[in-house]
């Protein structure tokens, strides 16, 4: 694929934009339309499938093939298709309620299955579309439209739900830092299975600021652990604190503080077979702790898509291309003369 | 035990010597049902029974009627598995209305079967399972055998426990195993008794128990035990035979309409030459379609057991998306899941095949048995203005040559099609003329690969339907949706003039498809006194029924729909020349309501809502009353 010299403005559609001004969703676009000329794939083998809600718009942006499809069931949209035709590169472009409360029951099967699909999943923890009702990453006791004394629901996280749904590549990443969001689409663009990414996406209408008290630029180094393969869990603007193992639980501590040393802090290992740090990362949340960011888990196991073309391959080794004629004839047949 | 009632019509002594003693009696056809607990095997005997005869060249037709507990508790009322099965010597279009011949295993198979054997019609059973537990489940106060009330039946009682416990005493098989096969020793016994070959069980027995020597000895001898035992045994004094059919001439095979369905769809595939990608949540009675295309990846199929009937739907929305062909599915209640879905493939405008083998409903119904109750669910169960064509397969065979047509309609036409067939033609089976390849032409199928003209919603004339682009086509990259579209831009449209024009187009898509159906063929004249319409399965019962009394000499005739939506262009012409139009259905009229509406016709309705299929004197009545 060595002649796909693409730009940025081949991948950006003729439509407006209609998100609202100020929404974080044109971060993402912008990111998402840079990123894709550099992934050596051609453009019509690109193919943008969305749900419904406002981030589901993202289709009709993509001067790509798009799919706008209903509520809750892109991702079973977007399996077929990878089902169908493997050799596409398939986006799944959805939001916290799509994915997560209609679509929850797709999510936890795609997750599984490993179909190879770049999972992209706005959370704003809010339905924006239907104009500010709370969503199931809504925090307990959140005011909205439809909860005017709070949410009485538990939050879902959803990095440990896609770690609990055994699913390959899973990270996070935030609207407004493009240059990092950038790097984990590619990666996650890159790894052959599905690949999972939430993005922190601020709704600037109807639950403005959810995350600015960790993606604000000046707390931004101290609220945000930068998740890095092979490194240690540092972070803050100096780097000196970190993230130590104690009793098999985190621990915020400080470098050079009660003998801390660089040699205390947890390497993060993304390739790691056991989930349960990757686990322990996703539970890890503002203000106790500061926020991973980043790749939480990248393994590789076979696609699914793969898998079931495989299958399809094998048995027409053992058995040879299938005889219609033989098929419809069945194991007993008779001849009236 | 007088053996003199006359077992069917058409009966006549040859008084030739069968082998070994006794007559053999020549019939015309015969009703068997096979009767006994879930775990009895009723099924496999009624199938091998099945298979025999139409290898020796009767015509068939069967009705397996189960319960939808796997394993309800042993002896119970609940727990009764029947098999019928009409065979002849003629052509017969449905299983038989009440049994000639009752096999029941145990009481409480006799409860719940006996009130449909004819009288003076043979009763075979088991007295083995005649004890006071057994009678107790069945809700028997005295022991029937004993009490004289089976005095109208020509009754034979059996030790069949005892009798094959005895053949298979010596094999090194446990005492559940030997009792397992007492099914065979009953299929033995109708085998002697209808002078059958046992050579096609046996063959079957060695294919199916090949691994296991032990297991397929003990079959083979049950079965050869109640044949042995028909012959020595001093109870029988007759033996019967079912002469030949004069069928087509050809190569036939035995097939059901989940089979058939599942054949339809490969074969299309075929056609079209497309990966066949059919998603399905397991549902009862639509799993079977699963099962066999699951086994046939080496045709290029692609099978995926979703995790809910949404997700079938949806996979096979994004396989079509892809450019081969989305195949999903389901029974009614699963067809209620997938509206908003195939909502969204009728403004996608992409071809998608939706098969419902419908089931006695609302909710959960009853799974196992059948009913035509989801016409108006596929007719018009989504949201707004959302036509799709519905074609409906009139016998098991059919389901096989609507199964294609479905796919290759939802193709040309890019729509979905909705195959609607039911647990009775999906379970039942008949002799199918197989047929040739050559007869059959490859699907026209254009994927548009030029960019210059193209427009995602620019609409083909002949068939106002839309270019399927493949992903993956340079330069015509497009989106598409579930909001309203621009005509023939695809992009999105709230423009008020637009939408209508949309909705018009759409259902004006569905309505060409009157230009692919062929002519209604009538059976008799095409005028008379009462046209009796049906669709689906009653086609058996309603032509056999207007066919008697056409001989009758009455001026009664029928017609059967296979294309519901749309109707065929002839259809609306038909009604004036018929002072009465009647339309059995197994539901509570609704295709009467459609027939009504569209063409202000006061048709009758005949209908039948006991998850049963309607019987031919039922139809005949009916129609009777009206002349």
């Amino acid at each position: 694929m060595s002649d796909v010299a693409l730009t940025k403005e081949e991948f950006v559609s003729d439509q407006e934009v209609r998100w609202c001004p100020g929404c974080g969703d044109y971060a993402i676009l912008s990111t998402v339309q840079r990123l894709a000329p550099k992934l050596g794939i051609p453009r019509e083998n690109f193919v943008f499938v969305s749900g419904i809600g406002c981030s589901s718009r993202f289709p009709y942006y993509m001067n790509t093939y798009g799919f706008h499809t209903i509520h809750g069931r892109a991702l079973t949209i977007a399996t077929g298709l990878a089902c169908a035709r493997p050799e596409l590169s398939v986006w799944v472009v959805t939001g916290d309620g799509d994915c997560l409360s209609i679509g929850g029951n797709h999510f936890i099967h795609c997750m599984r299955r490993n179909v190879n699909l770049n999972v992209l999943m706005f959370n704003n923890r809010i339905y924006g579309l239907t104009k500010g009702q709370y969503s199931p990453t809504s925090e307990l006791g959140k005011k909205t439209k439809s909860t005017p004394y709070g949410s009485i629901e538990q939050p879902i996280n959803a990095i440990s739900m896609a770690l609990a749904c055994e699913a390959t590549f899973i990270a996070r990443s935030f609207d407004v830092h493009t240059v990092h969001l950038s790097e984990v689409l590619q990666k996650g663009a890159e790894h052959k299975g599905i690949s999972f990414v939430e993005i922190y996406q601020n709704c600037n209408i109807f639950n403005d600021g959810a995350f600015k008290p960790i993606t604000e630029r000046d707390v931004r180094d101290e609220r945000i652990l930068e998740l890095k393969h092979g490194e240690p869990m540092l972070f803050g603007p100096e780097k000196k604190k970190g993230i130590q193992l104690v009793d098999n639980a985190p621990k915020v501590v400080t470098l050079g503080e009660n003998g801390i040393t660089e040699k205390d802090i947890l390497v993060h290992d993304e390739t790691g077979s056991n989930p349960a740090i990757a686990y322990m990362l996703s539970r890890m949340d503002y203000p106790e702790f500061p926020v991973p960011m980043g790749i939480f888990r990248s393994v590789s196991r076979p696609t699914y898509e793969q898998m079931l073309s495989d299958q399809v391959e094998s048995v027409k080794t053992q058995k040879g291309q299938g005889d219609l004629m033989k098929l419809l004839k069945g194991s007993e047949t008779w001849e009236v003369k | 035990m007088s053996d003199t009632a006359p077992q069917s019509s058409n009966v006549k002594v040859d008084g030739q010597t069968g082998v070994g003693k006794g007559p053999i009696q020549e019939l015309d056809s015969v009703t068997i049902r096979f009767a006994g607990d879930s775990g009895d095997g009723m099924q496999l005997t009624g199938t091998q029974f099945t298979n025999t005869s139409a290898i020796i060249g009767n015509d068939i037709a069967t009705f397996p009627d189960f319960p939808a507990e796997i394993r309800a508790p042993a002896g119970s009322l609940p727990g009764v598995s029947g098999f019928q099965i009409n065979f002849s010597s003629h052509e017969v279009r449905t299983p038989g209305d009440a049994p000639n011949v009752l096999v029941a295993m145990n009481p409480a198979a006799l409860k719940v079967h006996l009130r449909d054997l004819e009288k003076f019609g043979i009763l075979i059973v088991n007295t083995d399972a005649f004890n006071e537990i057994n009678l107790k489940k069945a809700n028997y106060t005295s022991n029937p055998l004993q009490d004289g009330s089976l005095a109208s039946y020509r009754l034979f009682e059996i030790p069949i426990t005892k009798l094959n416990a005895e053949a298979l005493k010596d094999l090194p098989i446990t005492k559940k195993e030997i009792d397992r096969c007492k099914n065979f020793f009953a299929l033995g016994v109708m085998y002697w008794m209808y002078n059958r070959t046992s050579e096609p069980t046996i063959r079957w027995i060695d294919s199916k128990f090949g691994k296991n020597p032990n297991i397929a000895e003990a079959n083979k001898r049950s079965l050869k035990a109640g044949f042995n035992y028909g012959e020595t045994a001093e109870i029988f004094t007759h033996k019967y035979n079912v002469a030949q059919a004069k069928l087509a001439p050809g190569m036939y095979r035995q097939i059901t309409g989940n089979q058939a369905v599942a054949l339809g769809l490969v074969t299309g595939a075929q056609l079209a030459r497309k990966t066949l990608v059919y998603c399905s949540y397991p549902i009862t009675p639509a799993t079977d379609i699963l099962h066999d295309l699951s086994a046939m990846k080496n045709f290029d199929v692609k099978t995926f057991q979703a995790e809910d009937e949404i997700a079938a739907v949806g996979a096979a929305i994004g396989a079509s998306f892809g450019g081969q062909v989305g195949v999903t599915g389901t029974s009614g209640p699963g067809l209620a899941l997938k509206a908003e879905a195939i909502g969204l493939a009728i403004m996608a405008e992409l071809p998608l095949v939706i098969v419902n083998v419908q089931r006695a409903g609302p909710s959960t119904g009853m799974p196992t048995k059948t009913e035509q109750a989801d016409l108006l669910q596929a007719m018009f169960g989504r949201n707004g203005e959302s036509p799709l064509a519905v074609l409906a397969p009139a016998t098991p065979g059919e389901c096989f040559f609507y199964a294609m047509e479905a796919m290759r309609i939802a193709i040309k036409y890019m729509c979905p099609v909705i195959l609607l067939t039911d647990g009775y033609l999906a379970n039942g089976a008949e002799p199918w003329l197989i047929p040739s390849l050559e007869s059959f032409k490859k699907f026209e199928v254009k994927h548009l690969v030029d960019a210059k003209s193209f427009q995602p919603y620019q609409r083909d004339e002949k068939t106002l339907s839309r270019p399927w682009v493949m992903p993956g086509t340079k330069g015509l990259e497009h989106r598409i949706g579930g909001l309203e579209k621009q005509d023939i831009t695809g992009n999105i449209s709230y423009d008020p003039a637009n939408h209508e024009k949309m909705v018009k187009f759409r259902a004006a898509k569905i309505e060409r498809i009157t230009q692919e159906i062929p002519p209604i063929e009538l059976c008799g004249a095409n005028s008379g006194k009462v046209l009796v319409l049906g669709w689906g399965n009653t086609y058996g019962a309603i032509t056999t029924a207007v066919e008697a009394l056409q001989k009758e000499g009455h001026k009664v005739s029928s017609a059967h729909l296979r294309f519901l939506n749309p109707f065929p262009k002839d259809l609306g012409q038909l009604f004036s020349r018929f002072d009465k139009v009647l339309i059995p259905e197994v539901n509570m009229g609704q295709l009467r309501m459609l027939i009504r509406s569209r063409y202000l016709v006061d048709a009758i309705g005949y209908n039948k809502v006991q998850g049963l299929p309607i019987k031919i004197e039922e139809i005949k009545k009916a129609i009777e009353e009206l002349l």
